[in-house]
């Protein structure tokens, strides 16, 4: 069953598009992953999505309604996102960063109940960070910041995650931690992801995309082949199938070898 | 094992902080009411303020002279009572705009918009410009300069939709200089030298000659706009994380940011035109409360109002006993703790960067 449909989406910043025309779909359970160059488009391409932009023109459909009319409150609820953070000059205790994720099911007047911090302690425990529930944010490194913002993300209970490239500067045993933690969850997952080794291990589906436009799509057997990944990122790669993870693995070749 | 308890907050004890608070404010209404250069006993002054209670008056004999009564009721009292409804005022304004700006650096008079206010009302008051509003003139006349300059800032220090801070800081000095370059102007072709010098002596920011009648707006816009931003303390709170985050977690922030910029406009329009320019108060207070409470806006908002209150009557109080009988004005005293404490908190900001 579709959940997410875009539709010719474009989006510029100033006079520089960034998204031009982009179409994808994804699918209920599916965990669809963006890849492509820096600055191809996949972190704008995924901000209007989770209405941290807003385009210039397409549609937007998220489980058969118009996305872009929809109330905030209500988008939040269907969606949650892990991005990367910017970094925020105010304290806030880890407890109160994942509270946050309740807000989107707070009307004006309504207060914190029981059931509200009995799912943020849920959300906490669930990735092991009971005992920092009352630290202070900015103190944390950038690997327990990432499972704070995750945290948020399950107790704002929706189905669909989008991942706004979350991992981009942790360690590996971090991503890996993050991913293997998200696939268990089995949400709906649209992903921004640099590696192409963790796309081709986690995705069932990957889109390409180059300066802005989709110019590929498909399963990562499709995708990943050494002529595209040169037409795409101009490197020299050799792609084969790892007897132990039974996924793609691409290993980038060097200049003198590849000439 | 010591980075374990390092940056861990103990939750605050909310109900015994606000009412210390309370408490406070309580005994700082009594007692700076008492203070200036003619003194009355803090008992004196409780008394002559509980025979004003309805229903208490019989029980309280009246062993006070006339004067004092007339100096602790004519007097202190609106003044002191100005003071608590302007310092709050300003204090949760700081607030406001911090969020709106998620910086911590934000200030109405920092960023210029206490200057935005002066001019405009600069212009009510010699010009007359905006008298057809009748007895609110100067209130509406600051009000509507404070809001042309919060959205001037913000606009120009908007880069790619975010907020930059240094964009910040230089577009609220160059916004200040322009109008104080334009008060000076007006006050250059003003028609009246007593009118000059009333304009002159309110801009540096000043509690005397505060009446009862000045304190009915900026009370009424004290409390309507405290109620507006604590029934949105979720909304602030994720304003702090970004336009994106807050966004995706369902605030809508255009809205929102539009709340923001009315609602300080107003509390800044109304306090500024009742006591011209005290600056540094938005800056100072929800910094120490943040300190004190941490960053939910939920606790933030009222322990701001009630600190700003009481920091702002007792700053006057020594406005009215430094050079006394002679007055300083309250904004200047604010400046000179407030200039040094800024400097420190742009400092560190730095550092915690770097």
């Amino acid at each position: 069953m579709l959940r997410l449909q875009v539709n010719d989406l474009t989006y510029s910043y100033g006079d520089r598009e960034a998204a031009d025309h982009v179409s994808l779909q994804v699918g209920r359970g599916e965990f669809v992953g963006l890849i492509g160059p820096n600055g191809s488009g996949k972190s704008t391409v995924l901000k209007n999505i989770y209405r941290g932009l807003t385009p210039d023109s397409g549609t937007i459909t998220l489980d058969g309604e118009d996305l872009l009319a929809m109330p905030y409150r209500k988008s939040a609820r269907k969606l949650a996102v892990v991005g990367q953070e910017n970094e925020v000059p105010f304290d806030f205790t880890v407890e109160e960063m994942v509270a946050m994720g309740r807000s989107p099911h707070k009307r004006l007047f309504d207060i914190d109940t029981p059931r509200d911090r009995q799912i943020v302690h849920h959300a906490l425990e669930h990735l092991g960070m009971e005992h920092l529930a009352k630290r202070s944010y900015l103190r944390l490194s950038g690997g327990e910041k990432q499972r704070v913002l995750i945290a948020r993300a399950i107790a704002q209970e929706s189905d669909f995650l989008i991942l706004d490239e979350p991992t981009n500067h942790l360690d590996v045993s971090y991503q890996m931690q993050i991913f293997d933690f998200i696939k268990r969850l089995k949400v709906t997952v649209l992903s921004a992801i640099h590696d192409l080794n963790m796309a081709a291990l986690y995705c069932d589906r990957l889109y390409v995309l180059q300066r802005g436009r989709v110019v590929m799509e498909g399963t990562p057997e499709q995708v990943l082949t050494p002529q595209r990944i040169y037409e795409v990122y101009g490197v020299h790669s050799a792609v084969e199938r790892h007897p132990a993870t039974g996924k793609l693995s691409i290993t980038f070749l060097p200049a003198e070898i590849s000439a | 094992m010591k980075m374990q308890f390092h940056g861990r907050r103990r939750e605050p004890n909310m109900p015994l902080l606000l009412g210390l608070l309370a408490a406070a404010a309580v005994v700082t209404l009594v007692v700076a009411t008492g203070l200036g250069p003619v003194s009355v006993s803090p008992a004196t002054t409780a008394r002559i303020l509980l025979s004003r209670v309805p229903g208490l008056a019989s029980h309280i004999p009246q062993t006070w002279e006339a004067l004092d009564q007339n100096i602790v009721l004519g007097l202190r009292l609106p003044r002191v009572c100005l003071g608590m409804v302007v310092g709050a005022s300003l204090a949760v304004c700081g607030v406001a705009m911090q969020a709106l700006v998620r910086n911590n650096l934000a200030d109405p008079f920092i960023l210029g918009v206490s200057n935005g206010a002066a001019a405009f009302a600069t212009l009510g008051m010699l010009f007359g410009a905006f008298s057809f509003l009748g007895t609110y003139s100067l209130s509406i006349s600051a009000f509507i300069g404070s809001a042309a300059t919060i959205l001037c800032v913000y606009t120009l220090s908007r880069v790619r939709g975010r907020i930059n801070i240094t964009q910040l800081l230089l577009s609220g000095v160059a916004i200040s200089m322009m109008m104080d370059g334009i008060t000076s102007i007006i006050k250059l072709s003003a028609p009246n030298a007593l009118g000059l010098h009333n304009a002159e002596f309110w801009m540096s920011g000043s509690l005397a000659g505060a009446k009862w009648a000045y304190l009915t707006l900026p009370l009424v816009v004290l409390l309507a706009c405290m109620a507006v931003l604590l029934l949105n303390y979720r909304g602030l709170n994720l304003l702090l994380l970004g336009d994106e985050s807050a966004g995706a977690l369902g605030i809508n922030v255009r809205r929102l940011q539009k709340l923001l910029v009315l609602v300080a406009s107003l509390m800044a329009g109304t306090t500024i035109a009742v006591s011209g320019s005290i600056g540094f108060v938005g800056l100072m207070v929800p910094h120490f409360t943040r300190m004190l409470v941490g960053g939910d806006h939920k606790r933030v908002l009222p322990v701001s109002a009630l600190l700003g209150g009481i920091l702002v009557v007792w700053v006057d109080v020594a406005a009215r006993l430094l050079i006394a009988p002679e007055e300083l004005p309250v904004g200047i005293l604010t400046a000179v703790v407030g200039g040094p404490i800024f400097i420190w908190m742009l400092k560190r900001s730095h550092r915690e960067k770097g």
